[in-house]
């Protein structure tokens, strides 16, 4: 009984392989160091503020608008970067052209490209006399220095994740499943659109997280597009930076606080839909 | 046995033939209309931007694009993305190593929490990361006024733009090498164990051999990241010119100091950076993706 209990209670399985006390401890300890303290230390910052001076700061208008452009643009850009990311992750599996390897290693190029060449590239390319935003000019529509900027910067961010989270899954699809959904008389609409795309569904959600995620927190890429109008085209994090140079330290912790909390939340989110998606679908 | 072979040899023969393809898969017109407007979608969101970085950056021609380079303040700035990568990146990789080899050969409690702490700094903005360094080191910080009566300069310097770095690269190689080492079990060192072979060895001659191309590939993006990172220097920083501004920060001052040749011209260093990241990282896949483990994207 006390042996069946100690083994219970044991920590770590038994293992002949050494260095696991050196190797988890440094583990631990550089984690501690980098990532948890700092964030502890955010987070006691913010809970100095009091509930009501979170509150106080968040509802301060220009803070609150910031938040809304950056959860609501970041949403639209993740969704629009879903279903682009499918049609993508699609035409790469499924179908072969010339150059499709080439195209392949493109998409990673949001996450290569550092953000601020990534930002006053888009910047110059939607301008008003920009090959993109001249034409664009002369049908009527601005990009830069609107939400549209910030939009096409979260979508050209947020396409990586998109694609590269439903590209494995397309590629395991069983071609069993698709002939007997045809032999059972379906159209191929009908079998791409209740055969094959529900398993597909959990692993869009989960890319569709992580492009939100990024997307909300994006810096780099949006600041030279935007214009940066308070109210209008101001996003979060920017506005940490701004509230940082004006040696409000609490306005600045108190907008860090709720994005972390946000992107916590998105984090959940994609553990539950992965779980959820094992039960319904087995591993993926 | 044979069983096997031959469901597994069914699907493909079946696709190769042409009297069954029509059924798993769309139209030609339709696929035609699906690979243009894919390619459409990608040349207008990946290609331009990139091109415009180059065609920017040789508007004035070659002379003023080396111009560019020739200045004090860009020298500086590319000693100091240097310097920060050569010492974020060993630190990271060491962190990386050691991470998986806990990870993927014991079994503990609490390993999964473990894995999602890891990956904690890719869902944290860029802006936060540099924040909560200036919440420790800054002059209003928890340890400001220690330091300050020390003369250890962290904020506002190297060592603290060393950090911030470090944090947002932190997952990389950790992130890479989990999955691969889990896939490879731990037979190969429990039998150079009873050959008797010492920790460090069997690290050194079973494990790193199998790991390498999964390493580098790691420390790649981890390098590509540490050289490119924007908003969490920019935070920590304190932008001082030709001293703690970082290539990224360089051309962010001279894009609004509306000297767009130029900062089109240093950006390029870093779009290059990129590419060459892209190339190389594309090449192991192709030629060593059966030794690296399947991967999300960070």
């Amino acid at each position: 009984m006390s042996k069946a209990l100690a083994v219970k209670l044991r920590l770590k399985q038994p293992s002949v392989i050494p260095g696991f006390g050196l190797t988890l401890g440094y583990t631990l300890t550089y984690l501690s160091l980098i990532v948890l303290l700092p964030l502890a230390v955010l987070l006691i910052r913010a809970s100095e503020a009091g509930l009501s001076g979170i509150l106080a700061a968040a509802t301060e208008p220009r803070v609150a608008a910031a938040l809304w452009v950056s959860f609501g643009i970041s949403l639209l850009a993740a969704l629009v970067a879903s279903l682009f990311g499918l049609l993508v992750a699609w035409v790469l599996t499924r179908y072969d052209f010339p150059g499709r390897d080439l195209v392949g290693a493109m998409v990673d190029l949001p996450i290569a490209l550092p953000t601020a060449v990534a930002g006053i590239a888009l910047a110059a390319l939607y301008a008003p006399n920009g090959w993109i935003g001249g034409p664009l000019e002369r049908l009527g529509i601005t990009v830069t220095y609107t939400p549209l900027g910030i939009f096409v910067a979260l979508v050209f961010i947020g396409l990586p994740f998109t694609v590269r989270t439903v590209e494995p899954l397309i590629a395991e699809i069983d071609r069993d499943q698709e002939e007997v959904s045809a032999t059972l008389g379906a159209s191929r609409v009908k079998t791409l659109w209740s055969v094959m795309l529900p398993p597909l569904l959990p692993a869009m959600l989960t890319g569709f997280a992580l492009a939100f995620a990024r997307a909300v927190g994006e810096y780099g890429s949006v600041i030279f597009i935007a214009g940066n109008l308070p109210y209008v085209s101001e996003i979060a994090p920017l506005l940490i930076v701004i509230k940082l140079s004006e040696f409000d330290y609490t306005g600045a912790i108190v907008i860090a606080t709720i994005m972390l909390a946000i992107s916590f939340l998105a984090l959940l989110a994609i553990n539950l839909v992965q779980a959820w998606s094992r039960r319904r679908f087995g591993d993926v | 046995m044979s069983d096997v072979s031959v469901s597994r040899v069914g699907p493909s023969l079946r696709r190769s033939g042409s009297g069954w393809r029509s059924v798993t898969t769309e139209p030609r017109a339709v696929r035609w209309i699906a690979i243009a407007c894919a390619i459409a979608f990608l040349a207008v969101f990946l290609v331009l931007p990139l091109t415009v970085v180059f065609a920017e950056a040789f508007r004035r021609g070659v002379g003023a694009y080396w111009a560019a380079f020739q200045e004090p303040d860009a020298q500086a700035a590319i000693q100091l993305t240097l310097t920060v990568a050569a010492i974020a990146v060993p630190l990271n990789l060491i962190f990386g190593v050691a991470a998986a080899w806990a990870i993927a050969k014991f079994e503990f409690r609490g390993k999964s929490l473990l894995i999602t702490l890891i990956d904690l700094p890719f869902s944290i903005s860029p802006v936060v990361s540099g924040l909560v360094y200036l919440l420790l080191f800054g002059a209003q910080g928890l340890w400001g006024t220690w330091l300050m009566e020390h003369g250890i300069k962290i904020a506002f310097a190297l060592p603290g733009i060393v950090v911030a770095t470090i944090f947002v690269t932190f997952p990389f190689v950790a992130r890479e090498l989990i999955p691969l080492m889990q896939e490879q079990g731990t037979a190969d060192e429990e039998a150079a164990l009873t050959l008797g072979a010492s920790g460090f060895r069997i690290f050194r001659t079973v494990t790193l051999p199998n790991i390498k191309w999964g390493l580098l590939y790691g420390v790649l993006l981890c390098n590509a990241r540490a050289m490119g990172e924007f908003g969490a220097v920019s935070v920590i920083s304190g932008h001082i010119r030709g001293l703690t501004n970082t290539i990224p920060l360089h051309v962010e001052i001279l894009y609004n100091e509306y000297n767009f040749v130029a900062a089109f011209a240093v950006a390029s260093l870093l779009a290059g950076l990129a590419l060459v990241t892209l190339a190389a990282k594309t090449l192991l896949e192709w030629r060593y993706g059966h030794v690296l483990a399947s991967r999300t994207p960070h």
